[in-house]
């Protein structure tokens, strides 16, 4: 197919349908405006329901219920909308219910600013909402890396029975870059929903599907415990992506993702015109955190510390030390709130760091 | 090949369109391009940017701090990006409403009457399209006819009659800066 230019925010809109969403519940907010936009004018023509809900914290419990009835379904929203749907993100995890949320990250905390950020890393990997939970969660860099990661994004969840978050920024989403739509089929076996709330009726032979997040007993909330570690654990060994880039004999290890990676490749160009090796790990996953490549890189003996940069207090950069786990440097670079830095200032750092 | 490049003016001037269409102009051609908006609390009147890269490597960032071109269609536009072209790059400059000349020395400066242009054609709103022309000109970033095919592609069959005008100021846009 040929490639068409297209706005991060109407092409993963677009994805998604292709990979076989037909209902989508959201509520406004900037930058991600342009997929409800995208969703209205496509879904009714798909069959499928867009609906504007009243709050986000509506939307995400129709996401809910859309989800319980085994149908493929998808909200977004960005950060101040994202934490609305903490809520019901837990809720959807205990009940074990399958869906996909976008979030097209601007600055905080608060209302904050509506340009991008990374400023929600804690609350997308570490679960968000309460209890013992995780979403999976994908970090794009591009447009067209956002499209291809749509129909494996429903396949996750379908797979482990989890939300899964597109963690993006703003920049993603308003900005416009050739894309091509690859015809969606999934690579995974995917399960049969025979959980799912579809109606019933005695003469079915099988039991009521009554999907649930409430365990009163002890012993049965230890049971859908177990059963999520379980799965987090399988998650965590199979499904940890990166992107290595430039990292062979590197001297100096940049960690970064999304939009910020590809800056950070701008800032490594610098810094080899300089004669400095710098390599790139970028994790695709962020939960499951690519733990394994990035130990790899760090091993190598060329490697003397690791740098991450985020647009962040310093969030990621716990992953990263929790994985380097001492045996070398790893230092931060970076602001909180919406300042994204340029590549001439992340190469600025890098070579400042090595004179250290 | 790799042109990064800023385009800045009034909200309603036209820059994001003409910004857009480069991109599109580039995808046609095989290249790799990325169109990056301002978005923020903008209003009409007030100022509007886009960021453009045109290359034939993946473009890595598509954030710009230094462009290798900007054009600038206001006053405004002038005074916030002129430190950001590349030494050795090029500043156009719109000196139909501009009348400040450009205050650095180790770039090319390209002065453009663009509301003259389009005056001439009969229609002001193509005043953007006779700055992209010149672009075109002192570039060479994109063929003048994958712009008119990417501006049919956003007009529509329906504006097609619209297309000569468009290539007529590119045009005149283009010679405005032949010595």
């Amino acid at each position: 197919m040929a490639k068409k230019l297209m706005k991060g925010c109407e092409a993963v809109a677009e994805a998604a349908i292709q990979a076989g969403c037909h209902y989508f519940f959201g509520y406004p907010i900037t930058p991600q405006n342009d997929i409800p936009e995208y969703m209205a004018a496509r879904l009714p023509k798909v069959g499928g329901c867009f609906l504007q809900a009243e709050s986000e914290v509506a939307a995400i419990n129709m996401v809910y219920g859309a989800a319980a009835s085994g149908a493929r379904v998808m909200t977004s929203s960005s950060s101040p909308g994202v934490s609305l749907k903490q809520e019901g993100m837990s809720y959807l995890a205990g009940a074990e219910l399958p869906c996909v949320v976008v979030n097209m990250v601007r600055g905080g905390p608060g209302l904050g600013s509506i340009q991008p950020s990374q400023g929600d890393y804690f609350q997308a990997t570490r679960g968000g909402g309460h209890g013992d939970y995780h979403p999976i969660v994908l970090a794009p860099s591009s447009v067209q890396e956002a499209v291809d990661m749509m129909q494996d994004a429903f396949d996750l969840a379908d797979v482990y029975r989890t939300p899964v978050m597109i963690l993006a920024d703003g920049i993603i989403g308003q900005m416009m870059e050739p894309v091509e739509f690859h015809e969606s089929t999934s690579k995974r076996e995917l399960p049969k929903k025979d959980w799912a709330a579809t109606g019933w009726n005695p003469a079915s032979g099988r039991p009521r599907a009554i999907v649930n997040s409430l365990y009163i007993e002890v012993d049965e909330l230890q049971e859908l415990n177990d059963r999520l570690q379980a799965r987090y654990k399988i998650i965590r060994e199979t499904e940890a992506k990166a992107e290595l880039y430039n990292t062979d004999g590197a001297e100096i290890i940049v960690c970064a993702y999304g939009t910020v990676a590809r800056i950070c490749k701008s800032a490594i160009a610098i810094c080899e015109k300089k004669g400095v090796k710098v390599g790139l790990v970028r994790p695709i996953t962020v939960w499951p955190f690519p733990e394994k490549q990035l130990k790899e890189v760090m091993d190598q003996p060329s490697v003397k510390k690791a740098i991450t940069v985020e647009i962040s207090a310093g969030q990621m950069v716990e992953d990263v030390r929790l994985t380097v786990n001492g045996a070398k440097p790893v230092e931060f670079f970076g602001k909180p709130g919406s300042y994204t830095p340029t590549a001439e200032e992340i190469a600025e750092y890098i070579m400042k760091s090595r004179e250290a | 090949m790799l042109w990064t490049n800023i385009f800045a003016g009034f909200g309603g001037q036209g820059v994001l369109l003409i910004g857009q269409l480069l991109a599109y102009a580039g995808m046609y051609e095989g290249k790799n391009v990325s169109w990056l908006p301002s978005y923020g609390p903008e209003m009409r009147g007030g100022t509007a940017n886009c960021s453009v890269v045109v290359s034939d490597e993946p473009i890595a960032s598509p954030v710009l701090s230094m462009a290798d071109c900007v054009i600038a269609m206001n006053t405004p536009s002038l005074d916030k990006f002129e430190s950001c072209v590349n030494p050795g790059g090029k500043l156009f400059i719109n000196s139909s409403i501009i009348e400040k000349k450009a205050t650095r020395t180790d770039i090319e400066v390209y002065y453009v009457p663009c509301n003259e242009v389009a005056d001439q054609l009969g229609n002001p709103k193509v005043a953007n399209m006779a700055m992209l022309g010149a672009y075109l000109e002192a570039t060479k970033a994109a063929k003048t006819e994958s712009v008119l095919d990417a501006l049919l592609y956003k007009l529509g069959e329906k504006k097609a009659h619209l297309i000569p005008l468009n290539r007529e100021a590119i045009e005149k846009g283009a010679e405005s800066i032949k010595k």
